[in-house]
């Protein structure tokens, strides 16, 4: 069953101070099925993140619309849970009070907040890091703070943007497998945003591309990799004739996403 | 030693501090003792000292301190338990700010010591003009503040409370408030220390009691050591409540700091 769908999804920005609009996403059509992981695989300003706050409701299509099981989105609400490329963790909350900020919203009694935070802490390694408040933890411990904050609300789907463009590589491998283990056993529906193409491959059950701006989406590629993954699998033949042929659809988006600069 | 913006240790930020009230004192106390200025003029350090000791213990000079103190703090605290909501409103709904930003914006620039023939006029003498002087100096400067400090909410948390269920109420409550608090209690000692400059100026007018009005008198008896002892109390004192209201904030807002 299709969950999102995402139906001639356009945005064009008004321009600043008289200047002329800018087109960010060309007329998109997409759909997510339940239980998916896609990932949306794309050149720098293509439109992933204009792509990805639409669906979150914290920005309106210029044409087209959103459906969420069916139903149009009108603004964010908690049945999709977004992760940040930046670090939005509340500054003046606990690791604790931040992956419970949105149980709180819903006025859930305190004893079932604190078995779902100790639950979501324990999943993402969190533990002894309860108190702590954000300035207190690396980017990775806050990324994954960020990740059980969106998890502990339950939302029908997770919304991820970069969330880990600003990490090392070794941290950055950690989380990815970190997601990924977390999402094949709740096989929670993921729309993970990125450019990295071992990431999209890697996590993905399926990967969509998108066109240099104004982006849309241009191609998907189903990923047959079996579930469980090891991180070993970036090493198969099978991973890397997938990475082939990306790095080809990716290359030449690039190549027109530099040629368009002014 | 002079590179910029490079941190100074906590041992030599105290022992240059304190240097520079040393050097003062010297320079106060090289000038008026060798008689380069004559005592009618400015009071020695030695002689202010003595007057200080005989203003507390014959004229009863603590029970000066506090109606001043009284007055600063009261006329303070119901400027900021009235400023600090609207500020809020204003900051955090764009109507609310059009709304009212252009008259408190020029209600800001009145300034509060030209209001005091007026307000004797209308409260008279007592403690209720005092307390609207540093009512009128405070509230509009807080309103202002700490609408912009709201109004520089960080939207990618806004946005993150929304994805996370957060409604109008909860954005206001949960994000702005706590977000904005270090910043809106640091106003707010900024705005107490203008406020015991207002207070003096209320008392050099038709009082009859607190520093202002202790000083206003010693001019009357030429008495420099009084007048100056009654300066350097008051700058005591803001120094005091200044450092207990940072001390304050810093523990309040650990995780501000
Ligand atoms: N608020 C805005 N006003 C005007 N133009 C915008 C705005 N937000 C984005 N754009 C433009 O829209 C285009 C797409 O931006 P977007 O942030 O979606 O790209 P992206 O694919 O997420 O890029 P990146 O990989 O660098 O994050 C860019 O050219 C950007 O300049
Ligand atoms: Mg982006």
């Amino acid at each position: 069953m299709a969950l999102l769908q995402v139906d001639g999804v356009s945005r064009v920005f008004a321009g600043i101070a008289g200047g002329a609009p800018t087109q960010a996403l060309q007329p998109t059509d997409l759909v997510v099925a339940d239980h998916d992981f896609l990932t949306i695989l794309g050149p720098s300003g293509c439109g992933k993140s204009t792509l990805l706050r639409i669906i979150a409701g914290l920005d309106q299509p210029t044409t087209g619309q959103v459906l969420l099981a069916g139903e149009k989105i009108q603004r964010p609400g908690p049945d999709r849970g977004m992760v940040f490329q930046s670090y939005t963790l509340f500054p003046w909350l606990t690791v604790r009070e931040n992956i419970g900020f949105g149980l709180r919203e819903k006025g859930m009694p305190a004893d079932l907040q604190q078995d779902i935070i100790a639950h979501y802490v324990a999943r993402t390694g969190l533990t002894g890091f309860e108190s702590h408040y954000p300035k207190m933890l690396s980017g990775g411990m806050q990324q994954r703070t960020a990740l059980a904050r969106a998890l502990a609300n339950d939302p029908k789907m997770l919304l991820l943007d970069e969330p880990f463009g600003a990490l090392d590589h070794q941290t950055r491998a950690l989380m990815q497998e970190l997601l990924l283990g977390i999402w094949e056993t709740d096989r929670k529906t993921v729309l993970f945003v990125t450019h990295d193409i071992d990431e999209a491959i890697f996590m993905g059950t399926r990967v969509a591309v998108m066109s240099a701006r104004p982006g849309r989406i241009k191609t998907q590629l189903p990923i047959d990799l079996p579930h469980p993954r090891h991180y070993t699998v970036k090493t198969t033949a099978e991973f890397s004739a997938y990475k082939a042929q990306l790095t080809e659809e990716i290359r030449a988006e690039s190549i027109r996403a530099a040629q368009m600069q002014p | 030693m002079f590179e910029p913006l490079q941190p100074v240790s906590l041992r030599k930020r105290i022992v240059l501090g304190a240097a520079f009230f040393v050097l003062f004192f010297l320079g106060w106390a090289f000038f008026t003792l060798s008689g380069i200025i004559p005592p009618l003029f400015l009071a020695d350090p030695l002689a202010t000292l003595q007057t200080g000791v005989t203003l507390f213990v014959e004229f009863d000079f603590l029970h000066d301190i506090a109606i001043t103190l009284w007055r600063v703090v009261g006329g303070f605290v119901v400027a900021a338990i009235l400023a600090v909501p609207l500020g809020v409103a204003m900051g955090a709904f764009k109507p609310i700010e059009a709304f009212l930003e252009p008259f408190v914006s020029f209600c800001r620039y009145l300034p509060a010591s030209a209001f005091i023939p007026l307000l004797i006029l209308w409260a008279g003498v007592g403690e209720a003009q005092k307390l609207s002087v540093i009512f009128i100096g405070s509230v509009f400067q807080i309103v202002l503040m700490v609408a912009v400090i709201v109004g520089a909410t960080r939207r990618d948390l806004v946005e993150a409370a929304y994805t996370l269920g957060a409604d109008a109420r909860g954005i206001v409550w949960r994000v702005i408030v706590p977000g904005a608090a270090p910043q809106i209690a640091e106003t707010l000692r900024l705005v107490l220390g203008w406020a015991w400059t207002y207070v003096i100026v209320a008392e050099l007018v038709g009082s009859s009691s607190g520093i202002g009005h202790m000083i206003m008198d010693s001019q009357r008896l030429l008495d420099t050591g009084q007048m100056i002892f009654g300066i350097v109390c008051i700058g005591v004192i803001g120094l005091v409540s200044d450092l207990a209201f940072r001390r304050l904030n810093q523990r309040l807002y650990g995780w501000a700091f």
